[in-house]
């Protein structure tokens, strides 16, 4: 059974006193400044966070003990005024190389050292997806499980 | 509202633990009670409460009634991203501003 599950995008607008260019930079080689340090998913503090600056780059994390978790690619890169990374974070906050959501980042200048940052988090169906997924797997290894368990208590009961 | 249910289900820790636990797998009550610091009454109440926020789901299986997961609570993880990138883009904006003054006092 096919399930369409809509989920509207994360939609976010702020404005920034910086040129377009400046903003992008920070965006993406200075991720490790603004990161909240709270969202990681290291298991120890985080010491980095890098975009490597190409179409395909990864987009990951770096914990004080090398440590390295992925959070996505890079999808677009058309530095000053737009970025797209795939956010490969399943709903269990693993990462998950086949699932496929995107934060679209476009930078635009609204005068002299003004830029308006729109980010856009997309396709976040797409966990649903993966969600009914891992249902539907945790649902067959519990049925299993039950017939497994109707059949110990039946041969124990002799 | 489901939004603002859902928000004041989660406001509670002992059901945040509840949604924990039933992260690594479907659950019955009695099984969620063993491993929470609640009784089985208040592991019930937590459990209605989220299923009327539509966070969790139940299936009879036998007597048993077992609890899951409901997907349809993505709605939480999107509020979750929602407040991520709130905080993450106010985050970026002052690093941004940061540097642009500190560039401009250089440059003075």
């Amino acid at each position: 059974m096919t399930k369409m599950i809509t989920v509207a995008p994360v939609r976010k607008t702020v404005t920034v006193q910086a040129s377009p260019a400046h903003a992008f930079e920070v965006f993406t080689q200075g991720m490790t400044r603004w990161w909240p340090a709270t969202h990681t998913i290291l298991r120890v503090a985080p010491k980095a966070h890098i975009i490597e600056p190409r179409v395909g780059g990864r987009w990951y994390s770096v914990g004080v003990d090398e440590s390295e978790c992925d959070t996505g690619t890079v999808l677009v890169w058309e530095p000053p005024s737009r970025l797209v990374l795939v956010w490969k974070l399943a709903p269990d906050w693993q990462f998950d190389p086949n699932l496929h959501t995107e934060v679209e980042l476009r930078f635009t200048p609204q005068g002299e050292g003004v830029t308006r940052v729109d980010l856009e988090h997309r396709q976040l169906e797409r966990m649903g997806e993966r969600a009914e997924q891992v249902r539907a797997q945790i649902d067959s290894t519990g049925g299993w499980g039950a017939i497994l368990e109707s059949f110990r208590v039946a041969a124990s009961d002799r | 509202m489901a939004y603002e249910i859902a928000l004041a289900a989660l406001a509670d820790p002992t059901r945040r633990r509840v949604l924990e636990e039933l992260r690594h797998g479907p659950r019955s009550v009695g099984s969620l009670a063993g491993r929470l610091p609640v009784s089985r009454p208040a592991v019930s109440q937590h459990l209605k409460v989220l299923k009327e926020a539509g966070l969790v789901f139940d299936k009879s299986e036998g007597t048993r009634r077992i609890y899951h997961i409901d997907p349809k609570g993505l709605a939480a993880i999107r509020r979750w991203l929602d407040q991520f990138w709130d905080e993450a883009l106010s985050a970026f904006q002052a690093e941004v501003e940061r540097k642009t003054r500190e560039d401009k006092e250089r440059d003075q």
